[in-house]
């Protein structure tokens, strides 16, 4: 049997009638004859028997998943840190010559592109979502499999290339942000607002910089890469760390935008 | 190409070219390679490489301390601002490069996959892109020393607004930068190999390799990492905005108004160094236990191997490793008690600070109990263990001292401190790497054993001359002398007074350490003779149980496309008989006739 990688939450049970069928298919229904625990090599071949390592490319899926994992909690403990030194930083002052105490948090205004970039960003989340579902759509996944063309690599090739587009998009948008704000003369170190503004932006921008490399290189294995289930593995990963990057930067955009 | 196939007489000279082509041949591939052990072997090259270089500049330190006026062999008298830089890369190289390093990285890449009975890591490409930025790093660290006016004089901590100005003396202008950079890169290169570690611990354990059963090293090494990946991201922000407050006009670290060497600092904004001190210290305190963890393991482990004894309260000692890690991030106010901050915030951080002598205390428990009236075999490997066990305890104590504001605001900047974290952490991180060391020994030497005579020698003089130098320091604390500065000259008569009473102290310490550093050349005596030698121990010499110790575990497979068998493990480790005579390892299946014994 094919690699097949069915993540656990791609399952759709949406037709009890039809998976019920599950177990004892022999293929004539409407899904493909696929036991997900299967080896390849025959009866009685089942990767959940063999030892550890070599259960297949579930193991390889989950392994790329648990690094991500990791990786990106480490992640976030740096922006953990920024943050904090913003919240820091927003309720600190100094004492002036009368010995009063002055906050001189003066909040910067938000250029009001970045909502259109982050609509733009939530749809590129949408669009790779659509691409990592893709590749792992069981009927199309046979097909490419056993060679009838490659529907599936296609289909999430369209989709990656719609999410680099927009991802593109949204760095072109924060570009024209910091171009209007360079107008209006608020650069990095104009005051402890605008390092904010600029330190959190730039970081991002620099993550999800690396998120459109990274959807490069899906793109490149998609065209390139003999093996299914590393193409899957590829999108998988690459798509997760796109939506983390999403959903960090709405955060990132409701801080700016109403916590200063 | 071509191999010198029959070279039966005298080799030809296109024979000596073809053995030579193969050799540089076998270092490149080694270079390029993404196998675990040649990546670990590269960390311990890096750590080694600094360990040397630390350990030189502690001396040209201490003969300072001892005889100001001494000249530096090609340089002359050590000046006040690079006694500062001496004590800045001496902390930076040994902190991170050694006990970050090679407890971590180096062991944790030779002998983790092995022990969890994996055949390889998780991410093998980005483990080598780890160890090549990590060796970066010292790179880019070491440069420091050649650029104009020198290394940086901050200290490993460095505190701003010092560190945040080129103004603050020399070596912080270019030299503060390529601190900042190679600590960057660490980071990185460190977030990346923890990464890879907690993969491989997760998910490529082998068949049987339940949590229980895992090795205590491993708990060890899985709390490191744990604690990497959060410590080293903040660390890595932390000198984001110090190099934003250097270079960008920014002023995260700086307050208003500051003058640094009569010069107004044109910052704008109200930041603090206060601010510096809680993103460092969250960073450096985990630190700490990042460098000790799999020492603690080790020893847990070793004591078990030799005493012939299951550890004592197994499972209690895989959660104080745990708990030891969970507490060690809670705790970094304890780095700033004299530093300014609010004194209710500091009774946290003692109580939090405190509450790490309970798992600390069970910990040490465990040893004794486990070693106790078992008539170990007292080996070179165990003595180290041993050794560990006690400097822990001589060092540990007077962590609950230090821990309260009280008594730390005398202390703090005083030799007192120096004494503390140098037994506990660089001189029992150095046991622990010791212990591994020659207990590893002939599973990465290709069966050899170290000689258990020298061994025995090193131990020794090592251990007397660590107490011999270490201690002295807390006398010399207690009576006032400070850390940090090079030998105070032109001062008033108390002071003078004051310094005078340590000066005995101080020559001692100065005598102390430096043998101390000879000391360590038993070892690499040892270790050459042996590799030289072609004696073969067997291929369990030790009676281990766990499963590095496994027959053709350390096997590669000579086809590329083929695999080896995999490994299973059966019980967890430390499975020896109750008289400690016969042992049962991990990956020996269970015995088949009797039916109701087994446990």
């Amino acid at each position: 049997m094919p690699t097949i990688l069915t993540p656990p939450e791609i399952r759709r049970p949406r037709r009890p009638d039809r998976d019920r069928v599950g177990e004892g298919d022999n293929g004539s229904g409407r899904r493909p004859p696929t036991d997900k625990r299967t080896g390849g090599n025959g009866d009685g071949d089942n990767w959940g028997d063999s030892p550890q390592g070599r259960h297949g490319p579930r193991e390889r899926l989950s392994r790329a998943r648990i690094g991500l994992f990791f990786a990106l909690g480490g992640d976030m403990m740096f922006f953990v840190a920024l943050i904090s030194v913003f919240f820091v930083a927003k309720s600190s002052g100094h004492f002036d010559a009368y010995s009063r105490y002055i906050n001189d948090w003066l909040p910067t205004s938000i250029p009001s592109i970045l909502w259109l970039n982050t609509a733009v960003l939530l749809v590129s989340s949408v669009t790779a979502e659509a691409a990592r579902r893709s590749m792992f759509r069981e009927q199309d996944l046979m097909d490419e499999w056993i060679g009838l063309g490659r529907p599936i690599s296609r289909r999430a090739a369209l989709w990656l290339s719609t999410t680099l587009l927009l991802g593109s998009l949204f760095l072109a948008g924060q570009w024209v942000a910091w171009d209007q704000l360079a107008a209006q003369h608020v650069f990095f170190d104009s005051n402890a607002s605008s390092h904010f503004f600029y330190l959190l932006t730039v970081t991002h921008a620099v993550h999800l910089f690396l998120g459109i490399a990274a959807l490069v290189a899906a793109l490149v294995m998609l065209a390139r890469c003999r093996q299914l289930a590393k193409r899957q593995v590829a999108v998988d990963a690459t798509v997760w760390y796109w939506h983390v990057m999403g959903i960090l930067w709405v955060f990132l955009f409701i801080l700016l935008e109403f916590c200063q | 190409m071509s191999a010198p196939s029959q070279n039966l007489g005298a080799p030809s000279s296109r024979g000596f070219i073809a053995l030579k082509w193969a050799r540089i041949g076998k270092v490149a591939r080694a270079i390029v390679s993404t196998h675990h052990r040649n990546i670990g072997f590269g960390y311990l090259t890096i750590s080694t490489i600094a360990v040397i270089l630390g350990t030189l500049l502690s001396w040209a330190m201490r003969v300072h301390l001892s005889w100001p006026d001494w000249q530096l062999p090609l340089h002359g008298p050590i000046l006040p601002e690079e006694y500062l830089a001496l004590v800045t890369m001496h902390g930076t190289l040994m902190l991170f490069f050694v006990l970050t390093v090679a407890p971590q990285s180096g062991f944790g890449n030779l002998i983790l996959p092995a022990q969890l009975g994996a055949r390889r890591m998780a991410f093998p490409r980005l483990n080598a892109i780890a160890m090549w930025t990590t060796a970066g790093a010292l790179v880019v660290l070491l440069v420091a020393f050649f650029v104009p006016q020198g290394a940086p004089i901050s200290g490993w901590t460095a505190y701003p607004p010092l560190s945040a100005s080129a103004l603050a003396g020399p070596g912080e202008g270019l030299g503060q930068d390529l601190w900042l950079f190679s600590l960057a890169l660490f980071c990185i290169g460190g977030t990346i190999s923890a990464v890879n570690l907690l993969t491989t611990i997760v998910k490529l354990r082998c068949d049987g390799m339940t949590w229980p059963r895992v090795p205590l090293t491993v708990w060890g090494w899985l709390t490191a990492a744990l604690l990497s990946v959060m410590a080293f991201s903040v660390l890595l922000a932390a000198l984001l905005l110090l190099f934003c407050d250097r270079h960008l006009g920014s002023s995260f670290f700086l307050p208003r108004g500051d003058f640094i060497n009569s010069v107004l600092l044109p910052h704008r904004g109200s930041g603090s160094p206060l601010l510096w001190l809680h993103l460092f210290w969250f960073f450096g305190h985990p630190e700490v236990y990042i460098a000790i963890l799999p020492g603690m393991g080790l020893t847990s482990m070793v004591i078990g191997n030799f005493a012939h004894r299951r550890v004592f309260a197994y499972r209690l000692m895989i959660v104080t490793t745990l708990l030891i890690g969970f507490l060690g991030i809670l705790v970094w106010g304890h780095h700033m008690f004299v530093a300014g901050m609010n004194p209710f915030a500091g009774t946290a951080f003692a109580a939090a600070s405190m509450a790490i002598a309970i798992p600390a205390t069970a910990k040490v428990l465990s040893w004794i109990a486990t070693a106790w009236r078992s008539r170990p075999s007292l080996t070179t490997p165990m003595l180290f263990a041993l050794g560990f066990v006690s400097l822990f305890i001589a060092g540990g104590l007077t962590g609950p001292i230090l821990a309260q504001p009280i008594l730390d605001e005398y202390l703090h900047n005083t030799f007192f401190v120096v004494a503390h974290f140098h037994l506990i952490m660089a001189m029992a991180g150095i046991f622990g790497l010791y212990c591994a060391t020659y207990y590893w020994f002939p599973l990465l030497a290709h069966g050899r054993i170290l000689s258990e005579r020298l061994g025995k020698w090193h131990f020794w003089l090592t251990l007397i001359l660590a107490y011999t130098t270490f201690l002295p320091m807390y006398l010399g604390g207690l009576a006032g002398e400070p850390r940090h500065y090079s030998r105070l000259t032109g001062l008033n008569a108390p002071a003078q007074a004051l310094l005078g009473s340590t000066q005995m102290i101080q020559l001692h310490i100065t005598g102390a350490g430096i043998a101390l550093g000879l000391a360590q050349l038993l070892f690499f005596i040892n270790l050459i003779l042996t590799l030289r030698s072609p004696r073969r121990a067997g291929p369990n010499p030790w009676f281990a149980t766990t499963m590095e110790w496994a027959p053709h575990t350390f096997d590669e497979p000579t086809e590329p496309s083929k695999d080896l068998p995999a490994l299973a493990t059966f019980r967890g480790p430390c499975h020896y008989s109750e008289d400690g005579a016969s042992f049962l390892p991990q990956w020996e299946p269970p015995p088949q006739q009797p039916a109701s014994e087994g446990e």
